[in-house]
């Protein structure tokens, strides 16, 4: 091969190492788990949040697709990996499973809808989905309608039960989003990642130099679709419950509230953004149950005014260290 | 049914109003601006207060109400947006959102968050016969300001020198800069009526729509949904996607009342694939 | 104002003391709605409860009695996770509030495997209480006052009925329960309409309404939607046509009727409270109730929570300051005592409350205030779901 292309590769071979500020994420994770052993099921909370919103990272960061209906897919899963622990087999890993395959199905079959229109188009058309899929959860009975089905899933590996302490819960999601994550770290830093970039980039010019561009946005949705199953999947066996409230478009709004504030495109920021969210509220409401919108609405504009870029300068050259800069 | 017709051209007509400042935004400068529904909400809070407690009578109230909500606008505008208008969408929608949460807990703290009712005066309660259809009163003066404040603002858009200068920005700021348009005076005045009206309209709309601290939350997919069907580079788009949503949907929920919401999600889905643009739109995308 | 200051006292307090657990504090975890649109609800929870405190002091059996709001914003799993937090963490001794089905539903394993009694004072689904041994409800079932509306209007010449109920689950209970029986009784029931919750119009479907001519329009809308239903009613001239508007109490909310004006007059409903019921209590309730909240007047929700309060009470003052959850439930089972709604009781088979039921008129009052008016009063109702099985 030639020198250039050598060149080429090493440069992203490095960008794809680790970086230690990440192994340091991660540890400090795990060890969240024994620093706050009474507040685990809000670290569950946090991890399907984080996973979820990792999911809208690879299509709205990696993809440049906005898309305002994702719980669609969260809450598929959810309904999925809840009807067939109730109906087959009560195993929690094979429910997520199931809610992830479903979600995937269901996101590949609708992928035809973003391909087309403006960046207003497919928010209102993947809104407009989401919707839909509410109303007929509400209609159908079998989905429990308003009042919610309530789950009794097996121990994690046939040891592990879901306690009133949430450990099992918190650990459980953790594993899985850490796996998922090292997944998608894969992806993005892959040919298949890369040529993404290209796409989002520029379409035409990505067509023009052989890249499928339909083909490839088509898969990355499948897979941001059974990552946000997954999640849905995960709620639903670590609380033992759902209802309408998983398809409910305040979940899309959140999501993508928290990862604009992290920083779409890094995988991190989803991660981060999460955290930073789900503790503010979480404090802020502890102070004011009634009124903790409006702190957390001053905080948002607060942190755009200061200029997001100039806050984030810090973890941006971070970002820029761990060589994951955005789309 | 001459009624339910009727009823869907009133419903979507407040839509029009409610939304039309939101799409002439969007598509002049390109900001996507969340909080419109605050300024509906602000309408109608201010219509109410001043009915309700300052008895003032309800048809002076409603341009009071028109020029309360403009003023917010001017104010939030001139020293909150002008900050983020150079910003990315996604610094613009989470700016706003942020500004949403901040008024529905602000409303909720200084008013509560019960339902606010507005008194009508009798006139508008009547119910009257007109070609063999029962039509009330208030929603025939509903669409009565509503067709009369449409044409102003269609006439107001092609042949007025502001007219003109408006449509020159929003096909092309920087030459219409270039022209010596003063395209930030243009989008402080445009932004200002566009609150205004939507403020009219959270007050005309009270009645059948409702009055609470979640409006601005409530409402603001339906906003999105005339925007996006109507497209933002017309003032007939979002007029005849608010017309054809309102009549779907009032027609979909009296012809077929199991499948409720179901009309005006399927239909935006339905427009949407087959004219991603919108119904009146430019080819290329905004 | 003084109840706000004192609840965020008492929030930093809980925050800072953490997890303290002084052995001679009993905590009660309320968990309401406090944002969102059922956010009136979540107000009216933590009013009530207080005052219930105020009034009684908060010393009970030994016990020094502390109150723990948490806002859920109506999200189940938000709930489940507070109930989970607030028995681990705090050590609360009693989970109450739950303002929807599935929020009840996503908590009682929580009551469950906690051993934690669970007062529910707001969600009104029949099988709520049967999902948990350790469920107690003082608020209501939907069935109970349906039922009584269906007794009422096919003795009152009322024979052809549209029913338009908000599709949702209470929407849902409240029609089964009216349709059921008001057939049983020889009622026509001609349509059921079901609206969507999120629905900005209701012409269409009071349009429906009309054209089928019934004698009377039986309606459930969640409370922020009962004014704008009522006006659209008399826009449309159906009052004039002579259909009656009937229905559960909840969309003629007492703290909101005043501002319903006169579209409110002359509408039927059955109910377990209003603020105008006729006794000493009461007065007593609503005008405490007034001072505390700025003017504003209480509903059934802040009954049912003040009740609830009345129950942890009751009971610790029964198991002489005993905090063992089975020993509690057992304690509650069979109470009864005189709320200001009027006589109640909890049955000590279903741990479902047992109340009046009163059928009531909108009037406007000699202060010029509507008020609903009791006039009939159906005594000791039992949950029709539960009694019929």
């Amino acid at each position: 091969m030639s020198a250039a292309v050598e060149a080429g590769f090493a440069h992203f071979r490095r960008r794809a190492a680790w970086r230690p500020l990440e192994y340091a994420f991660w540890i400090a994770v795990v060890a969240s788990l024994l620093v706050f052993p009474r507040r685990l099921s809000f670290i569950n909370e946090v991890a399907i949040l984080g996973l979820f919103v990792l999911s809208l990272d690879l299509i709205l960061g990696f993809a440049g697709i906005v898309s305002l209906g994702h719980v669609a897919f969260f809450g598929v899963g959810a309904y999925a990996a809840a009807l067939f622990g109730l109906a087959v087999f009560a195993d929690p890993l094979v429910g997520v499973l199931v809610g992830g395959a479903t979600a995937a199905l269901v996101g590949f079959a609708s992928s035809f809808l973003i391909l087309r229109g403006s960046d207003l188009t497919r928010l209102m058309i993947t809104l407009g989905v989401a919707s839909l899929l509410y109303e007929l959860a509400n209609r159908l009975s079998w989905t429990g309608g308003a009042n919610g089905l309530n789950l009794a899933p097996d121990p994690v590996f046939g040891i592990w039960s879901f306690d009133l302490f949430g450990r099992t819960a918190a650990i459980a999601s953790l594993a899985v989003l850490f796996l998922l994550f090292l997944l998608a770290r894969r992806i993005v830093h892959s040919p298949f990642g890369l040529s993404l970039r290209a796409v989002t980039e520029n379409r035409l010019r990505a067509g023009a130099i052989g890249i499928p561009t339909h083909r490839r946005l088509v898969a990355i949705y499948t897979v941001s679709a059974a990552y946000a199953g997954i999640a849905g999947a995960l709620l639903a066996e670590t609380t033992q419950f759902v209802s309408l409230d998983l398809l409910a478009f305040h979940r899309s709004a959140d999501a993508l509230v928290v990862l604009v504030l992290g920083g779409a495109g890094t995988l991190y920021g989803g991660l981060v953004g999460a955290i930073v969210f789900r503790v503010l509220q979480d404090v802020v409401s502890d102070l004011t149950p009634q009124y903790w919108e409006f702190w957390v609405g001053v905080v948002l504009v607060l942190v755009v005014l200061a200029g997001r870029e100039r806050l984030a300068r810090i973890p941006a050259n971070l970002y820029r260290r761990l060589g994951l800069e955005g789309a | 049914m001459l009624t339910i017709l009727f009823d869907g051209i009133a419903y979507g007509m407040v839509l029009f109003i409610l939304a039309v400042g939101l799409s002439v935004t969007l598509g002049l400068m390109n900001f996507i601006n969340l909080a419109h529904g605050v300024f509906a909400m602000a309408g109608g809070y201010a219509g109410a207060m001043l009915v309700n407690r300052a008895g003032v009578p309800f048809l002076l109230a409603l341009p009071l109400a028109f020029l309360a909500a403009a003023l917010l606008g001017v104010l939030v505008e001139r020293t909150l947006y002008v900050h983020v208008y150079r910003r990315s969408h996604l610094d613009q929608v989470l700016f706003t959102i942020g500004l949403v949460f901040m008024a529905v807990a602000a409303v909720d703290y200084f008013i509560g968050s019960s339902q606010q009712f507005i008194a009508l005066p009798d006139f508008l309660r009547a119910r009257l016969e007109i070609l063999g259809g029962n039509i009330g009163a208030y929603r025939l003066f509903v669409v009565a300001v509503c067709a009369v404040i449409a044409t102003l603002l269609q006439v107001g858009l092609s042949s007025s020198r502001f007219g003109a200068r408006l449509r020159a920005a929003v096909d092309n700021g920087r030459v219409a800069r270039g022209l010596g348009i003063n395209v930030g005076r243009i989008f402080t005045a445009t932004f200002a009526v566009g609150s205004g009206l939507a403020g009219l309209g959270g007050m005309l709309g009270a009645e059948f729509l409702g009055l609470d601290p979640s409006f601005p939350l409530k409402f603001l997919v339906y906003f999105l949904i005339v925007v996006t069907v109507g497209g933002t580079s017309s003032l007939t788009g979002p007029f005849l996607a608010a017309i054809i949503l309102g009549i779907a949907d009032v027609a979909g929920k009296y012809y077929l009342p199991g499948t409720g919401p179901f009309i005006i999600y399927a239909v935006m889905v339905v427009i949407l694939i087959v004219r991603p643009y919108g119904l009146v739109a430019r080819s290329e995308a905004r | 104002m003084i109840v706000r200051i004192a609840a965020a006292a008492a929030a930093i307090a809980a925050l800072l003391s953490g997890s303290a657990m002084a052995e001679d504090t009993v905590k009660v975890g309320l968990i309401a709605s406090m944002t969102g649109p059922f956010a009136p609800n979540g107000k009216q929870m933590e009013l009530g409860a207080r005052l219930y405190m105020q009034e009684h002091g908060d010393t009970v059996a030994g016990k020094k009695i502390e109150l723990i709001v948490k806002d859920d914003a109506s999200v189940p799993d938000n709930s489940k996770r507070l109930a989970q937090e607030l028995v681990v963490n705090d050590g609360v001794k009693f989970l109450m509030g739950m303002n929807l089905t599935p929020i009840a539903l996503a908590v009682a394993p929580v009551a469950t495997q906690a051993k934690v009694p669970l007062i529910v004072t707001l969600a009104g689904t029949s099988i709520i209480t049967e999902k948990s041994p350790y469920i107690v409800r003082t608020s209501f079932t939907l069935p109970q006052s349906a039922v009584v509306m269906a007794d009422w209007a096919a003795k009152n010449g009322i024979k052809k009925v549209v029913t338009m109920v908000s599709d949702y689950a209470p929407g849902a209970d409240a029609e089964k329960w009216f349709v059921d029986r008001f057939k049983a009784a020889g009622g026509e029931v001609v349509e059921s309409i079901k609206v969507p919750l999120a629905n900005p119009d209701f012409a269409p479907f009071l349009q429906r309404a009309a054209d089928d001519k019934p004698d009377a329009l039986y309606i459930f809308v969640p409370v922020s939607q009962g004014g704008v239903v009522m006006k659209q009613f008399v826009e449309r001239g159906m009052d004039k046509q002579g259909i009656r508007l009937i229905g559960p109490g909840d969309f003629v909310d007492d703290e909101l009727l005043n501002g319903m004006g006169d579209a409110a007059l002359g509408v039927i409903t059955a109910h377990n409270y209003s603020v105008a019921h006729p006794s000493d209590m009461n007065k007593k309730f609503v005008a405490a109730y007034k001072a505390a909240s700025g003017g504003g007047r209480p509903n059934f929700v802040g009954v049912h929570t003040y009740d609830g309060m009345h129950l942890v009470y009751a009971a610790l003052d029964k198991t002489g300051g005993d905090t063992d959850g089975d020993k509690l439930v057992e304690a509650m089972k069979g109470m009864s005592w005189e709320s200001p709604r009027g006589p109640i009781s909890i049955d000590p088979d279903t741990r479902d409350i047992i109340q009046n039921i009163y059928m009531r008129k909108v009037e406007r009052g000699s202060d010029g205030e509507l008020y609903n008016v009791e006039f009939a009063t159906i005594e000791a109702v039992k949950d029709p779901v539960k009694a019929a099985k």
